[in-house]
């Protein structure tokens, strides 16, 4: 693994490692990002599953008990919401669905069973990580809107009690389907090893690049012949 | 209002079953009987309610009509509602009912409460709300079919008639019902207070009231709090007293199946993903790929440069 691959003028959109040329895959700000988006989420879904139900109420103690959940709760996800903006306005145009995709999610065996070699190339992101894009898209925009109907401290008032009703359901459901997708979105990233470097030390290997989002790879290399060119 | 004189029988948010070895108090539990057809709307139980509770509600604006304060809040548990109501003859008719918790069999604010011990149910059927636990969510709000439950915007607590639990635990009658001068009001067993509504039922019927009928819902399986209605089959009458009230089919789905389906659920998301890596395990990149990469590389510099 030490041999160098790439010599230093090659690395284009690399960083400068001496030993071998990594691509960078997010840099400090949109790592910065997703992991304060992290943050906000991990709280807000361990407070909200404290109301969810009673064999998990224990974990309001978490954020200081019952009451301060239900007071930090709505913040919490009304925060985990803006920062996601921030980062999803990042990421939406490299989540637009191409052809090909549809093509990688009917070969959804060969995905699973980690026969890469089969699946049509991939750009900076595959279907799977678009489904996920999309679904925390979904899932946080109905959160955030029957949240603001549950919101008894605010805006509540402004609405009916059936109203009130649904969109507590809504909001349960909205937030199991999130969480089941970032529980899925976790372990994807314990599964493709060298994922988890992207985003904690922004870079990847050219090799994993190469196998797991080949086109993305191609249009690096082409765009490190001429590395201004890269958009970001 | 915790009292140790009372035994609880079912707790929100708690999962196992509160101490049952006691038997089941004889008649029903209590009740609280409200006879709108002797109500003169004097008021006396509200203020009764006021001094026994030591509630003082803000002062309101007038609406126009005898109803005052204009609706229930955190400081007001129970309140007259005045329905001036024009009858088939043309005559009007003034129903007066008294609002409050109606402390039911199948109670949907303790259904919805996320906080264990926040709600409450006695053996004698009353429905009682320990604020001490609550946490000023409004679920119970959302879980009540009767609009009762106000949170308060003081302390954000949840506040609602208590049925004077301390007060039937040594053996009194609620304040309201020790106030009333027309014996509107009565309080007993659940037995003794149908009992007393069937013969003033066979008394109002004698008198023409043919629709004359006692209001213990079904779809709540009951309730600690009954009226006597002029016009039983036509309780929407009584400032919108629901017809048939029940707790939610949304709040059932919420409060039911939907929470251990969605913790079964979340948990096999995680076994699955724990189980893939077991059996099929991660997705690697190696030498061979590094390699590929490079010469990908090397091929994608070209032999010429482009601008």
């Amino acid at each position: 693994m030490s041999a160098p691959q790439f010599n230093e003028g090659d690395r284009g959109a690399a960083a400068a490692a001496p030993r071998r040329a990594l691509i960078v895959r997010y840099n400090a700000s949109e790592r910065t990002n997703h992991w304060l988006v992290v943050i906000a989420f991990m709280l807000a879904a361990l407070s909200g599953l404290a109301l969810f139900h009673p064999a998990l109420f224990f974990l309001s103690n978490l954020l200081g008990g019952g009451p301060w959940t239900r007071i930090l709760h709505p913040y919490l996800g009304l925060t985990m919401f803006l920062l996601f903006l921030f980062l999803a306005s990042r990421v939406a145009r490299d989540n637009r669905m191409q052809p090909q995709d549809w093509q990688w999610l009917r070969q959804y065996r060969d995905v699973i069973e980690n026969r890469e070699g089969r699946l049509p190339e991939v750009g900076r992101y595959n279907a799977g990580q678009k489904l996920v894009f999309y679904a925390v898209v979904g899932c946080l925009t109905l959160l955030l809107l029957t949240g603001l109907v549950i919101w008894r401290v605010y805006s509540s008032g402004y609405f009916s009690v059936g109203l009130m009703r649904l969109a507590s359901v809504l909001h349960a459901i909205a937030a199991l389907v999130l969480i089941c997708t970032i529980i899925v979105h976790i372990y994807a990233a314990i599964w493709v090893k060298g994922s988890v470097r992207a985003m904690t030390r922004g870079t990847v290997t050219p090799g994993w690049a190469w196998k797991h989002h080949r086109a993305w790879f191609r249009e690096i290399m082409s765009h490190a012949t001429n590395p201004r060119s890269r958009p970001d | 209002m915790a009292l140790q004189s009372l035994d609880i029988v079912r707790r929100s948010a708690t999962t196992t079953r509160s101490p049952q070895i006691r038997q089941a108090p004889a008649g029903g539990g209590v009740a609280k009987l409200i006879d709108t057809t002797k109500c003169i709307g004097c008021k006396a139980c509200q203020v009764a309610c006021m001094e026994w509770n030591d509630l003082r509600d803000e002062i309101g604006t007038n609406t126009g009509q005898y109803q005052n304060p204009h609706d229930l809040s955190a400081s007001s548990w129970t309140l007259m509602r005045f329905a001036e109501v024009e009858n088939p003859k043309g005559d009007l008719e003034w129903l007066i009912r008294k609002d409050g918790c109606m402390h039911c069999a199948d109670p949907g604010c303790l259904k919805a409460c996320p906080s264990p011990g926040a709600i409450v149910q006695y053996a004698n059927g009353i429905v009682d709300f320990h604020e001490e636990n609550c946490i000023g969510c409004g679920y119970c709000v959302t879980g009540c079919p009767f609009d009762i439950p106000r949170i308060s915007k003081k302390d954000h607590k949840a506040y609602k008639c208590t049925l004077c639990s301390d007060r039937v635990a040594v053996g009194l009658e609620p304040a309201c019902i020790k106030a009333c001068p027309t014996g509107a009001l009565v309080f007993g067993t659940k037995e003794d207070m149908q009992q007393h509504a069937a013969e003033r039922i066979e008394d109002l019927k004698s008198r023409g009231f043919e629709h004359a009928g006692l209001y213990d819902p079904a779809g709540v399986q009951g309730t600690h709090v009954m009226y006597v209605l002029h016009h039983a089959d036509q309780p929407q009458l009584y400032s919108d007293l629901p017809q048939d009230p029940h707790i939610s089919p949304t709040v059932r789905l919420w409060k039911g199946v939907a929470k251990p389906l969605g913790i079964a659920l979340m948990a096999f998301t995680a076994l699955a993903g724990f189980f893939h890596y077991i059996r099929v395990g991660p997705d690697e990149t190696d030498e061979g790929d590094e390699a590929a990469a490079a010469a990908a590389a090397a091929a994608s510099r070209g032999p010429e440069k482009t601008p």
